[in-house]
């Protein structure tokens, strides 16, 4: 009879949320349409409205609860009529998230990625614990604050606080001249920051997800990257384009996709992908501070992740650099973004059956550190590359090209490539699954690529 | 609003030039005349490569609009056939020609070629290869105007091809909303390569396509200098008196194809030729110069020094070393990794 309210999901990504506020009290008459509670996440506050009649007969989690995972039972309500019995099987969020949505081990528990190891990192430094999101923020707010030409343009970057809340709190600090709503046009607006650069602004253009980016990836790639060259080095261009890359959560075939083997094939353009937080913020200030155009791929699944950043006055990290996040020596896992955290992880599971894996993080795909790959090859003779990505053309695949070219005879085994299955992303949660890269399929390979 | 500016420029249609400009008007239009008949001959002799789009006919765009800017603050942008925009800077026609021939001593240093030409010292930001890409990023020039506070406009320059693209469009709608300093140009040369206008435009009164944003149109005769120049002068003050973009429709012809590798099989001689005899941007104004008093004597002294100029600019397009090997891995990237 009684109808049981749960916390409801209000993103693809969301998993667990605040349960700021109840406004609605025990005993109180609920009519669909009534606001019961607000639920607030790491993106934004949202309203919970009801869909059932009836009396909140029950407060079962309190407010200013925090980390209320998705599905959660947090009040119950009791028909008023009685023969209200077919709503008792239809909980309350709407978006009640399909069968098994039981987030994936990976993605709840990431690795540790301790930049603590960074030898760009001056040691006896201490570190703070902050979202990746936070510290692209706090990055682009530092540069802003130093440099007046820089800028921040986008749809929903400043009054919604950034589609993904990555420019929560921009638009308040530095205006709306400096802080620019765009109209849904990712073409013109990518062209008209591109124009801007050119006439000596820096500007960094958010695109909502780099899916969208294909629409502008004409002044990407022919406005923004050739002109230096075309020029003769008299006309540069000195842009920031950035927003999150890859696979989300499922959002099907056309809001997943990995654009760095595109635009790492671009000569004339810095390609950036960073994992976590303190290369987030170190390398969005080197991509802001650079006069070359930055491609800088970010990831919506890593965006909640906390990991330590750095108490620097001033954390700018070199472009161009790989960075050993583990070091081992039975063999090399080459990988980049989220696929350091399932590398990571992968490398926990190889070391309880005695394989000592290295995981190298690129961090930077163009220019790519191929003295950093050869290095760890030379040292562990064996090499997986894992990448959250399609396979074809990939920078798995380059990262095979280097190894056989420069490093042949260090090789103990051939390079195998980890990576997404090579098919447009399925929206079904178990295909979906299927299709991505995981840790136990880096295991596997790394095992193969050992002769294990 | 949207036709008061059309309707100032009407009272007042021809620019009152003085002797001296008049003289300049010529001087600077016959100049691009020769530069580009001999660019023709070069390309005819396989010494420019590629691409190569001539601006034979449509010279007074360029000279009336250009003559009009301020060029301490103003920045121009156009497509690929940027030879006579750049040349209306007194640039020199040296550098330009070896950059067509793919020289090391041309404007781009041989890289960019004649569609890719810049000149940052006189906020002149190319030469753009990707047909309307130009108009956005001059809205992005714009922006920056804007941005610093620094008094200019952009002249974005684009063709009655480009203007179909979806992008012109998308910049309309942005620099009407933040009311950016830029005077949108379409040079009407009456052919998208060799698609008359009418067959690819369901409006082929392009000054009439910035309505839906609010933005004033003016239609322009683009074979006449003197009217460009007074149009320019309407649409200068009322993008610089901070009230938001202009279009412009500049009505012109181009005599020559739409590159040099043109079938000329869209249009008639007799058509060429009626507008070169009617309608010819540099007769024209060398009648009035005779008709204010000037011999054919000295305006052929014109002709003759210009040609000069040309011949030389040729000879060192010519003699130029090509770049250096090394060359071809400089300018890629500003910085080092």
């Amino acid at each position: 009879m009684a109808i049981e309210l749960k916390m409801p999901a209000l993103s693809p990504t969301m998993e667990e949320g605040t349960l700021a506020k109840w406004l609605k009290a025990e005993g109180d008459t609920i009519e669909p349409g009534d606001i019961i509670a607000e639920i607030e996440t790491d993106k934004a506050t949202m309203e919970f409205e009801a869909i059932d009649d009836g009396v909140l007969t029950k407060i079962l989690v309190a407010e200013g609860t925090e980390n209320v995972a998705v599905g959660t039972v947090i009040a119950q309500l009791e028909g008023e009529g009685e023969e209200s019995a077919p709503a008792a099987s239809a909980p309350a969020a709407s978006e009640t998230p399909a069968p098994a949505p039981a987030p994936a081990p990976a993605a709840e528990k990431p690795a540790v990625s301790a930049p603590a190891n960074d030898p760009a990192i001056p040691a006896g430094t201490s570190f703070t614990s902050t979202p990746v999101r936070e510290a692209l923020r706090d990055a682009m707010a530092e540069e802003m604050r130093n440099d007046r030409r820089v800028f921040v343009m986008g749809e929903e970057v400043a009054e919604y606080q950034g589609a993904y809340k990555v420019t929560q709190g921009l638009l308040d600090e530095f205006g709306p001249k400096r802080v620019i709503d765009t109209p849904i046009t990712e073409y013109g607006f990518a062209g008209i920051g591109a124009g801007a650069a050119m006439g000596g602004l820096k500007p960094v253009v958010e695109f909502m997800t780099f899916n969208f980016a294909m629409q502008a990836i004409d002044h990407i790639v022919n406005s923004a990257a050739k002109t230096n060259y075309m020029s003769g080095g008299q006309m540069r261009c000195p842009i920031v384009f950035r927003g999150p890359n890859g696979a989300a959560s499922r959002v099907g075939a056309q809001h997943s996709q990995n654009y760095g083997p595109w635009y790492a094939s671009v000569p004339g353009l810095i390609v950036i992908a960073p994992y976590d937080s303190a290369d987030a913020k170190g390398l969005m200030k080197a991509a802001i501070r650079t006069d070359d155009p930055v491609v800088f791929l970010e990831n919506e699944l890593v965006y909640g992740r906390n990991f330590d950043v750095p108490d620097l006055d001033d954390h700018v990290l070199p472009i161009g650099k790989a960075r050993i996040v583990r070091e081992g020596k039975d063999a090399t896992i080459v990988t980049y973004s989220i696929g350091v955290g399932l590398a990571l992880e992968a490398a926990e599971t190889l070391a309880a059956e005695g394989i000592d894996a290295e995981v190298i993080d690129l961090r930077t795909l163009r220019p790519l550190d191929k003295q950093a790959v050869l290095d760890s090859l030379a040292k562990t003779n064996r090499m997986v590359v894992a990448e959250e990505g399609w396979p074809t053309c990939s920078i798995a695949s380059e990262i095979v090209s280097i190894c056989m070219e420069e490093g042949f005879d260090d090789l103990d085994a051939p390079v195998i490539r980890v990576c997404n299955e090579d098919v447009p992303l399925p929206y079904a949660a178990n295909l979906e699954k299927i299709a991505l890269i995981d840790a136990p399929r880096i295991v596997e390979a790394v095992k193969k690529v050992c002769y294990v | 609003m949207l036709h008061s500016l059309q309707a100032e420029f009407e009272a007042a249609k021809s620019f009152a030039a003085s002797d001296d400009q008049m003289l300049e008007f010529y001087r600077q239009m016959l100049l691009i005349r020769r530069f580009e008949e001999k660019a023709g001959q070069l390309y005819g002799l396989g010494l420019i490569g590629g691409f190569c789009h001539l601006y034979i006919g449509q010279e007074a765009v360029a000279i009336g609009l250009q003559s009009a800017l301020d060029n301490d603050k103003d920045s121009v942008i156009t497509g690929y056939r940027d030879h006579g925009h750049m040349l209306a800077y007194g640039i020199d026609p040296k550098v330009i020609m070896a950059e067509l021939t793919g020289r090391e001593a041309g404007i781009s240093k041989g890289k960019g070629g004649s569609m890719h030409m810049f000149s940052t010292e006189h906020k002149f930001y190319g030469g753009h290869g990707i047909v309307g890409a130009q108009v956005a990023l001059g809205g992005g020039l714009a922006l920056a105007h804007q941005y610093n506070e620094d008094g200019g406009l952009c002249l974005a320059y684009f063709g009655d091809g480009a203007a179909n693209q979806g992008q012109v469009y998308e910049t309309f709608n942005m620099a009407a909303l933040w009311n950016l300093p830029i005077v949108f140009v379409v040079e009407d040369n009456q052919y998208a390569m060799g698609t008359a206008s009418a067959r690819s435009s369901a409006e082929t009164r392009f000054h009439r396509r910035g309505t839906a944003f609010r933005i004033p149109g003016m239609d322009v005769d683009g074979m006449n200098v003197l009217e460009v120049r007074a149009a320019a002068e309407v649409a200068f003050k009322h993008v610089r008196d901070g009230k938001g973009p202009v279009l412009m429709e500049l009505n012109t012809y181009r005599y020559r194809g739409h590159s040099m590798s043109d079938p000329a099989k869209y249009r008639t001689r007799d058509e060429v030729q009626e507008q070169r005899e009617k309608y010819d941007p540099i007769e024209r104004l060398k009648k009035s110069l005779v008709e204010a008093g000037h011999d054919e004597a000295d305006l052929k002294a014109i002709d003759k020094d210009i040609r000069k100029i040309v011949t030389e600019a040729a000879d060192f397009s010519e003699s130029s070393p090509e770049p250096e090997p090394s060359e071809l891995y400089t300018d890629i990237l500003v910085e080092k990794y």
